[in-house]
């Protein structure tokens, strides 16, 4: 019963700004700390950006698993899909048969690109239609599905790494990433990584389609309650695979940014990245029950990830703290959100009579 | 199968010293309240309860009655107020240390595990541990002794909870409350999810508890039930004890006018209205098992009633009218076209559906009024592919409106609404899918009188504007005031459908329980 916390609680916690708040602590947190005690880069616009621009790479796929989650879904085969499609993408610039500087290349790049994003869907897909056609819990699915996407890449990348040759790398992909140099931006003259753009576009994008289609209040529905959803005409499993499909579109955009970025393809490179993407919605305020999240939050949930691990290099703590650090600040996170919930009950006995005193 | 009516309380005998009834209260309850943020649960409420005595706690939904059997069974802390046993002071500071002092609450929603047997379950809690170790021989005494007293006699303690019914199981958290010597019992409208004769068995029960001594509190909303088993009443009303007594010194109209605040002269408002052509035909429904071969054929502006027992396959009948379960046969026809057998198919040829399970799948508690009100049917709001928010909200508010739902906006979360509001919510939705046969199982249970009341009006009034209505029910009253026409169903079958005025409560019974000639040798 939300009724049940008192004022106070409520109002800190109830603002669907929570997440940011929580953002601006640890960025104010940092700006003092690094400043104090290492070199003050922390806020320098270039370090801003590389931060901004990481941040993109987890939050492009981390919309797709936003609409996953709210629908009370999960998808742990999200990092193996991320660079399986890489690879793909990788092997087909390796094979090019002519360099990024032939006109001839635009067919190569728009074959790479659409079989890209095709792989992508095609894992979301699966994973949508096994859930539907099997009742089989999303969890397990899609664990059984990363390993499968996992193996696929190795397959096609002969077990080991794609390697592009530079010239077969059009200069504006390489400009779709590189994050703190502005010279080198896709658009000139906007100091905003491309990567950055492109993430804030299509969570314009999501956060439109969540709010104001058919599809996206569907989501919530299903999310909610699955029973009622049906009980109200939604096509449930149609809905399902429609939306995991959607979120393999998120992850193959996403292995492209992360293409750009390394210039190559490993589908090793995958593995665990779904954690990271999830706990993005996590801190955002998606609840793994569903019907709950927003694309806001999941943004705002990239960026504290990415500001931490980027304020921890710079405060030269060790790479194993920052998994630590990280770990905490996600349960933390889940706690706060808990008690604007009004859960754990026993946290609100205890305030009543501390108010009485 | 009739209890006798003679067959009254201990209690009765053991009330000599009237005048004192507080030296003797085995439960005592002062001045309590308890406040939820801004809202006022419970405010000052006292009530007292003898050795051997049955107190039914009556009230509207939200009047706060279960809110007050929490904090007298330590699951809410009351802010004000105290609470003896026994002439000692009594502060549970949580269900455990209220188990210990002797009082258990039998939930709604039964609280065991269904995948421990029997005797785990019974056990669950119990401090009779040598050294963190079960001891299970001597255990094992108190468990059958605790079945054998609610006359589970012949259930063998290590068959698997989830395996029993409903009633079973009741009876089987009611051992467990009798394992752990509770002196008082807590029941939460225990009725609610029970057959008939099970009914009848919880009631002999509750005697037999009620002879060895211990206390029970009882919610009802059933007042014949509340009659049959207790022994004094309080009524409830916004959190305040509004009136209390012995039960045979007042009648149902006072005590509905208490629970209500005000004279309901009709519990039963009809609005006159008169059944059309036929227009919606049901030929050889079967599913698995039930329902077992229904045909049926439903007028324009007409209530039609379904009775039966539970699980006689009235649910499973309205569920494949509306295609929501998978069918063996049989197809509905609606003004002479087959609809085929799919949910949207159905809608669209102007089914709805009113689900009996209001919490889980009628409404999605998490989600706001307006989102549950159109869910399903947004086609509506869209241009250009985007929902107009604006309109949207303006229509849900005006559905709200128009079902008197009381909230403070459409914005708010379903989970905040009582029982009855919540109701009146999803009879909205089904409204905005503009549905013109209304198939409605069990729309009043859990809900207070007042909107039982407002909710046959509406019923009424739909019938009235053309619409055809299903109204499956286990309570008899309401569809013998409220139907034009009743069909029986029993096992699966549509036994016999007549008009209202040919049926009594016996013969609808009657041919409820009947039972076929075939298996009629035993």
């Amino acid at each position: 019963m939300a009724d049940a916390n008192p004022n106070w609680i409520k109002r800190l916690f109830t603002s669907q700004l929570g997440p940011v708040f929580a953002l601006v602590v640890i960025v104010v947190f940092f700006s003092i700390a690094e400043s104090i005690l290492a070199s003050g880069v922390f806020t320098s616009t270039r370090n801003l950006r590389v931060i901004m621009s990481s941040a993109a790479l987890i939050a492009v796929p981390a919309l797709g698993m936003t609409i996953i989650i709210i629908a009370a879904g999960i998808d742990l085969s999200a990092g193996t899909t991320l660079t399986l499609c890489g690879t793909v993408f990788a092997l087909q610039l390796q094979n090019s048969p002519v360099p990024a500087s032939d006109p001839a290349f635009v067919g190569t790049m728009l074959w790479a690109l659409l079989l890209t994003v095709l792989t992508g869907c095609a894992c979301g897909f699966l994973n949508g239609l096994l859930i539907s056609a099997t009742r089989v819990v999303p969890f397990i699915v899609t664990l059984g599905t990363m390993t499968i996407f996992l193996g696929i890449g190795q397959i096609i990348a002969g077990e080991s790494t794609v390697y592009a040759p530079k010239e077969n790398i059009p200069q504006w992909l390489s400009l779709c990433f590189t994050g703190s140099q502005p010279d080198k931006y896709l658009i000139p003259g906007v100091l905003i990584p491309t990567s950055v753009i492109i993430a804030v576009v299509l969570a314009i994008a999501v956060g439109l389609l969540l709010r104001y289609t058919v599809f996206g209040r569907n989501v919530f529905a299903i999310g909610s309650s699955e029973s009622t959803a049906r009980l109200c005409g939604i096509n449930v499993p149609v809905m399902t695979v429609a939306v995991y499909t959607l979120a393999g579109f998120f992850v193959a955009i996403g292995g492209l940014l992360y293409f750009a970025d390394v210039k190559n393809g490993n589908p090793t490179d995958g593995t665990g990245k779904e954690l990271e993407i999830i706990a993005a919605v996590v801190l955002g305020g998606g609840s793994l029950t569903g019907g709950r999240g927003s694309i806001l939050g999941t943004i705002v949930g990239a960026l504290i990830i990415t500001v931490i691990r980027n304020g921890c290099t710079l405060l030269s703590i060790p790479n194993t703290y920052t998994h630590i650090i990280i770990g905490c600040i996600i349960i933390a996170a889940v706690i706060v959100d808990q008690l604007r919930h009004g859960s754990p009950e026993w946290f609100f006995r205890l305030l009543p009579a501390r108010e009485g005193r | 199968m009739e209890p006798a009516s003679t067959n009254r309380s201990p209690a009765s005998n053991i009330e000599t010293a009237s005048g004192d009834e507080d030296s003797l209260a085995l439960f005592q309850v002062r001045g309590i309240s308890k406040r939820f943020g801004p809202t006022r649960a419970l405010v000052d409420v006292s009530l007292s309860v003898q050795v051997g005595e049955v107190l039914a706690l009556i009230g509207e939904n939200g009047a706060g009655k279960s809110t007050l059997l929490k904090t007298l069974s330590g699951a809410h802390f009351a802010d004000a107020g105290e609470m003896f046993i026994g002439g000692q002071s009594y502060r549970p500071k949580g269900p455990s240390d209220a188990r210990q002092r002797g009082v258990a609450m039998i939930y709604q929603e039964l609280n065991l595990a269904p995948d421990l047997s029997v005797e785990d379950n019974i056990l669950l809690g119990q401090k009779g541990t040598g050294g963190g170790l079960l001891m299970r021989s001597r255990q094992r005494d108190v468990v059958r002794q605790a079945l054998d007293s609610v006359g589970l006699e012949h259930l063998d303690p290590q068959s698997v909870v989830g395996d029993q019914s409903v009633a079973t199981q009741q009876l089987i958290e009611i051992a467990r409350a009798l394992a752990a010597n509770a002196k008082i019992i807590l029941f939460d409208e225990p009725t609610s999810s029970l057959p008939q004769k099970d009914v009848a068995r919880l009631f002999e029960i509750v005697r037999g508890l009620q002879a060895s001594g211990i206390g029970i509190i009882y919610i009802s909303h059933f007042l014949e039930e509340v009659r049959e088993v207790a022994d004094t009443y309080s009524v409830l009303r916004d959190g305040h004890n509004v009136g209390c007594g012995r039960i045979d010194e007042i009648s149902d109209d006072q005590i509905v006018s208490l629970m209500v605040g005000r004279d309901v002269n009709d519990l039963y408002p009809h609005v006159p209205h008169t059944p059309g052509l036929a227009w919606v035909q049901a030929e050889g429904i079967m599913g698995t098992p039930y329902p077992q071969n229904v045909s049926l054929s439903l007028r324009r502006g007409e209530i039609f009633g379904i009775a039966g027992l539970v699980g006689a396959g009235r649910t499973e009948l309205v569920r494949s009218l509306f295609a929501l379960d998978h069918l063996d046969a049989g197809i509905v026809t609606v003004d002479g076209t087959i609809v085929p057998h799919k949910v949207r198919a159905r809608m669209n040829a102007g089914f709805g559906l009113l689900s009996e399970n209001r919490k889980t799948e009628g409404l999605a508690q998490d989600l706001s009024l307006t989102e549950n009100i159109t869910m399903g049917s947004l086609e509506n709001y869209t241009e250009l592919g985007l929902i107009n928010l604006v309109k949207r909200q303006r229509v849900a508010s005006d559905l709200m409106t128009k079902m008197e739902v009381k909230a403070h906006s459409s914005s708010q979360l379903v989970s905040e609404l009582s029982g009855g509001n919540q109701q009146k919510v999803a009879i909205a939705r089904i409204l905005h899918q503009q549905a013109e046969i209304l198939l409605m199982d069990e729309p009043t249970k859990g809900i207070d009188v007042g909107t039982k009341a407002e909710i046959y009006r509406i019923m009424g009034t739909l019938a009235a504007e053309g619409k055809t209505i299903v109204f499956v029910s286990s309570y008899l009253p309401e569809l013998l005031s409220v139907c034009d026409r009743i069909g029986v169903m029993n096992r699966g079958e549509l036994r016999e459908v007549r008009d209202v005025a040919d049926w009594t409560e016996e013969t609808v019974m009657a041919t409820a329980i009947a039972i076929d000639d075939t298996t009629n040798e035993e």
